[in-house]
């Protein structure tokens, strides 16, 4: 058995296995699975200012190997949050990070500064693939201007660990990725999902209700792991790789691209047994490369 | 309700005509409560095109031979490798998933059912002949070829059935049968699976007589248990789940 311990800046994560934001609730809906509290960490679901609805129906899509979603952050908000769902939530022992997300930088604000107290809320991953509204509507993470600005004003009122997720969805990741690590951003998700669509060509509709959504699964991991390779050779920062990974060698492929851990998403709709089967197949992998620590992987591609 | 992830071996799969088959699926462990109404996530073997689960309503439960039924109409992809499973073959099922219909204590029900909507049907009028509650069924399809094993329902409850062609039954659409003259007024409850634009009209035409409609929802669905918030419906009192919060409403707390 190796040592399975990874660090992401003050975050000791008992093994690299975390789950991925909106995919996985609040963790309470893999209870009757299995213990929670094996994985290194769960991601919840996004938490805004405000209660927000997401958007209409149809808000999915299978496609080749993967899924579009458009779900649109529906969330009763982060009183609610606060209220009703970190009671039934601080049971957990393992860290618990709360995806924040919304349309105003003083949004952001408003949710980190309210989590701030929350003692088992042991950091928060921004997710700036949300339109501006200030803006007109293009995502925060789309520009290095609007990415600083809420890693910055966030770092401002919060002084846990804060995870910046970053978009795909632009033409030079690695400029955004310097861009909220010099404004204090502790870590950084790569990826959230990519920008897609999908037509009937029988009826000549957009399946989906809002024309386009969110790509997700395998089919987008090729394209999360040269991501993940080229953020973490360019900052200091810890890297936390996700994107299609469905098994133990997808994790591996990420560690060994530069992530200091890995977030599963889409493949717990597949299986819901796939973080405990991913965190198994990781210690077999090293009992099988004589791996003593997974450290030892971290960013160990070879040339 | 407790939630499983089981292989289930498939027993025998039946062809019901050229579109439906029956899947039956023994459990591994000894079967678990399940309600009427609830349904099962189905791993298909894995190909590009059939990558997320399938929701399948249960059909039956065979609680002596410890089997799960499931009838399926074929569509796509998934549906078709489903149909071509081989006995003795396993098949994942993360079970049972939903709310349920609800169950009175007396009083008579009808239940309805269009196409392969009929699903959920047959394990509700098992259910309600053990409460002693006087079940009747109407069973709504194009033609013959959509009425699905009508004959099972007999033990539990009256048949009424209509064809669009009229070539079984009484000829139109369920809203257009008999039953909905006078009679509707008798029942206590209405339950309801089908296409959405059956349910709407069903629903639409028993309100009026302040008789509860149950509908049972095919939304699209990722995840089944609540994780992702892709199935909502919504309602009056705003967005529901329905693989956690349904896929049984009342018809009146939705927003059709
Ligand atoms: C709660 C629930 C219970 C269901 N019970 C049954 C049942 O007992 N028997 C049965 O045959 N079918 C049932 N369905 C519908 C069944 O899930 C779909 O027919 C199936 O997923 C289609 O898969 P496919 O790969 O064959 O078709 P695909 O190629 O994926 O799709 C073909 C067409 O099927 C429809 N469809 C696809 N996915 C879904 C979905 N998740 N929900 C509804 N429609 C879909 C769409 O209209 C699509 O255009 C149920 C659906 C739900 C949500
Ligand atoms: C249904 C669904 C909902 C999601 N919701 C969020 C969200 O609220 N916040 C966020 O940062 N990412 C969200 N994501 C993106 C995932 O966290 C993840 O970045 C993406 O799906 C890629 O990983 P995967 O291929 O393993 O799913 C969502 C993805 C899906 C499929
Ligand atoms: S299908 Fe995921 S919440 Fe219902």
């Amino acid at each position: 058995m190796a040592a399975l311990e990874v660090k992401i800046h003050d975050l000791i994560l008992k093994n690299p296995v975390m789950t991925a934001s909106g995919t996985y609730g609040y963790g309470l809906e893999f209870d009757d699975f299995y213990d929670v509290n094996r994985l290194g960490g769960i991601l919840t679901k996004a938490c805004t200012s405000k209660n927000r609805d997401g958007n209409a129906m149809p808000r999915m899509a299978e496609t080749p190997s993967g899924m579009l979603n458009s779900v649109g952050l529906q969330n009763k908000g982060v009183d609610y949050f606060v209220e009703h769902i970190y009671p039934q939530i601080k049971k957990y022992n393992t860290h618990i990070i709360v995806n924040v997300s919304d349309s105003t930088i003083d949004g952001y604000k408003e949710v980190a500064e309210k989590l701030m107290p929350l003692e088992k809320i042991t950091g928060i991953e921004l997710n700036i693939s949300c339109p501006n509204v200030k803006e007109g509507g293009m995502a925060f993470g789309t520009s290095c201007d609007t990415a600083a600005a809420v890693t910055k004003a966030v770092r401002g009122v919060y002084n846990k660990t804060i995870i910046v997720k970053l978009s795909p969805n632009v033409t030079d990741i690695v400029s955004i990725a310097k861009a909220v690590e010099a404004e204090g951003a502790d870590a950084l998700s790569v990826i959230n999902t990519l920008m897609g669509m999908a037509i009937n060509a029988e009826t000549r509709r957009p399946v989906l209700a809002m024309v386009t959504g969110g790509l997700s699964g395998p089919a987008v991991k090729p394209v999360a792991l040269r991501m993940v390779w080229q953020v973490s050779k360019a900052v200091d920062i810890p890297v936390i790789g996700l994107g299609g990974i469905s098994n133990a060698t997808d994790a591996i492929e990420f560690l060994l691209a530069g992530a200091t851990a890995i977030q599963i998403g889409t493949a717990n709709f597949v299986d819901p047994m796939v973080c405990i089967k991913v965190l198994e197949g990781i210690n077999e992998y090293c009992d099988r490369h004589g791996v003593k620590d997974i450290n030892e992987l971290i960013g160990g591609l070879r040339y | 309700m407790a939630k499983f992830i089981h292989d289930f071996k498939v027993v025998e799969n039946l062809p019901v005509n050229k579109d439906y088959f029956v899947l039956y699926l023994e459990c591994p462990i000894q079967l678990p409560p399940i309600l009427p109404g609830q349904f099962v996530q189905v791993q298909v073997h894995s190909s590009p095109t059939t990558y997320l689960r399938r929701p399948i309503s249960i059909y039956d439960v065979d609680r002596d031979k410890n089997q799960l039924l499931l009838l399926i109409k074929k569509v796509g992809n998934g549906t078709k490798a489903l149909s071509s499973l081989k006995v003795g073959e396993y098949l994942n099922l993360v079970y049972p998933l939903g709310n349920s219909f609800s169950i009175p204590h007396s009083g008579r029900v009808l239940l309805i059912g269009g196409g392969v909507g009929i699903a959920p049907m047959l394990y509700l009028a098992k259910y309600l002949k053990t409460k002693n509650v006087e079940a009747h069924v109407l069973i709504g399809g194009k033609s013959t070829h959509d009425i699905i094993e009508c004959d099972k329902y007999k033990p539990y409850c009256e048949v009424y059935i209509t064809t669009d062609d009229g070539s079984l039954g009484e000829k139109g659409l369920v809203t257009q049968h008999s039953l909905f003259g006078e009679q509707i007024k008798f029942y206590d409850r209405v339950y309801v699976c089908g296409p959405n634009p059956m349910m709407i009209a069903v629903s639409k035409l028993v309100e009026k007589y302040n008789i509860p409609c149950e509908v049972s929802l095919e939304n699209m669905m990722a995840c089944g248990i609540g994780a992702c918030l892709c199935c909502v419906a919504p309602t009056h009192e705003g967005n529901k789940t329905t693989c956690v919060e349904g896929p049984v409403f009342n018809s009146k707390d939705l927003k059709w």
